[in-house]
């Protein structure tokens, strides 16, 4: 018995950084991420992230839009379109960052 | 003879100064700045940046055409705005906001129209390269993009929504649309060859790309290289690539694939493939130097820290290059002699000597992108 216990605290110890979710990207990743959102979405989005090949993913455009759903199609990109599955380059906690990013007026 | 000897030298002393008034622009260029909307007017001989021009709006995914004299530069920015900047006085002398989103423009073989493609709302709109005063709109049901001038006072753009291929001709007294429907699945971007006869669009939606003849009495759509990375594992694409007028290498021209590692030769008349170089990454461009012995490549992040060059007789990589985070554009001196490559993340455009491939110069710059120089003005297609 004392066994599972330890394994369990074992296992909860291993998943904490994952339950952290968006506490794992700290500031230097933060500038990263700011950066890619800016430059490498911004080659289909925009600069200003008022679209282009990509919609607008300006806070106004994503108005009402769930984080999980945002961050999933960061992830796994939409099917048949232009939108590319970004899973291959960064983590979940990642691109629930850039979610979170995305829904905060963070520009003007 | 002291007022002749007075004479003298005020002559030899204004010479310099009236040097300097005078200078000729083809060994100028521009480098867009696409974080800070602006741009640096450099020269090539001297290796040096001349001035930075501010005022030009949002200039990602920016591009520019020259005069046929060589003096004004037709800035397209992303928010739609068309800007005139004189590269002697280094100012802005004429700017319209002519749309919400663009992505790309033309000037007519003749200097005198200037087109842009727009996104938003969809088609093309020209304008007198005098004024910027508009003279016509050619609307199009989509994202209009792949706009590229034609002989004959024409231009030709693609509809990514439509898959549509429109020829625009500006040669009387109305613009005559020809339209080409269905010349494949979702068109990302078009070049024309540099003798102006075929156009070919890259196709998103479909293996394969699309070329027109515009040569022919009338031009219809031919599928080319159909299915060519049939078999292979699809790539995503983090970054379009961009077709352009450098596309031909002797005999052949190169293309970027999509989807896949690997640029794609042609024969420039039977548009058959003559073969395959598998690459670092998703090329973005694939561009001919001029004489077409070699072929400079960039790639998608997050490969496009590298330059590959390839050669084009024997298809092989002849030459790698890192010349650092986010690599661009490039942009080959007139006779081919230099190749300047726009690094974004360290804000440099760095200058490589083709022969050597080893760097020999070096210019800052906020956020460069695309390069462009003035003998652009003299060729088809740019
Ligand atoms: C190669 C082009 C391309 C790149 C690069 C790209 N996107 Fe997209 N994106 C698209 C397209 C096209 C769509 C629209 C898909 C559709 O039609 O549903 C899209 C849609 C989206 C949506 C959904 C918008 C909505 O209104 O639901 C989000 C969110 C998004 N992108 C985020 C990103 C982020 C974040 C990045 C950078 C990490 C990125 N994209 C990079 C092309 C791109």
């Amino acid at each position: 018995m004392p066994d599972r216990a330890a394994l369990l605290l074992a296992l909860l110890c291993l998943a904490a950084p994952a339950i952290a979710g968006e506490d794992a990207v700290g500031p230097a990743d933060a500038r990263r991420l700011e950066h890619l959102v800016l430059q490498d979405c911004g080659s289909c989005h925009g600069l200003t992230r008022k679209g282009g090949l990509g919609s607008p993913l300006t806070p106004e455009a994503l108005a009402g839009q769930d984080r999980d759903l945002i961050a999933t199609v960061i992830l796994d990109g939409v099917p048949n379109t232009a939108m590319p599955p970004w899973r291959p380059l960064m983590t979940e906690a990642e691109a629930y960052w850039i979610a979170d990013y995305l829904l905060k007026d963070v520009k003007k | 003879m002291t007022r002749l000897a007075a004479f003298l030298m005020c002559s030899v002393l204004a010479a310099p100064g009236l040097a300097q008034e005078l200078r000729a622009t083809g060994d100028m260029g521009v480098v867009v700045e696409r974080a800070t909307g602006s741009v640096l007017i450099v020269d090539q001989s001297d290796h040096a940046a001349l001035a930075r021009v501010e005022g030009f709006g949002d200039l990602s995914h920016a591009s520019l055409v020259f005069s046929p004299d060589e003096r004004f530069a037709y800035v397209f920015g992303r928010d739609g705005g068309l800007t005139k900047l004189d590269l002697l006085t280094q100012k802005i002398v004429g700017r319209v906001v002519q749309a919400g989103n663009s992505i790309g423009g033309a000037i007519s073989d003749d200097g005198k129209l200037v087109a842009v493609a727009n996104y938003e709302p969809g088609g093309v709109n020209i304008f007198d390269a005098d004024t910027l005063e508009q003279v016509a709109a050619i609307p199009a049901g989509g994202k209009a993009l792949g706009l590229e001038d034609a002989p004959g006072r024409r231009f030709v753009f693609s509809v990514w929504d439509t898959g549509e291929t429109r020829i625009v001709d500006m040669s009387g007294a109305e613009p005559k649309v020809t339209t080409l429907t269905n010349i494949g699945a979702e068109p990302y971007d078009a070049l024309i060859t540099d003798d102006g006869r075929t156009y070919i669009a890259g196709l998103f939606g479909e293996d394969g790309l699309s070329a027109i003849d515009l040569w022919a009495e009338t031009p219809t759509a031919r599928r080319i290289l159909p299915h060519y990375g049939r078999g292979q594992q699809e790539m995503p694409v983090y970054k379009m690539p961009h077709l352009e007028g450098w596309a031909k290498a002797g005999d052949q021209i190169v293309l970027p694939a999509i989807h896949h590692h690997e640029v794609l030769w042609i024969d420039a008349r039977t548009l058959e493939e003559t073969g395959r170089t598998q690459t670092h990454g998703q090329p973005v461009f694939a561009m001919a130097r001029p004489g077409g012995r070699q072929v400079w490549v960039n790639f998608a992040h997050p490969d496009n820290d590298t330059v590959q060059v390839i050669d084009s007789m024997t298809h092989q990589i002849v030459g790698e290059m890192v010349p650092g985070p986010a690599v661009l554009h490039m942009e080959f001196t007139a006779r081919g002699t230099e190749a300047w490559v726009s690094v974004r993340d360290e804000n440099k455009v760095v200058i490589y000597d083709t022969t050597t491939l080893k760097p020999i110069g070096e210019i800052a710059a906020e956020s460069p992108s695309g390069i462009f120089f003035t003998a652009r003005a003299h060729r088809m297609g740019l």
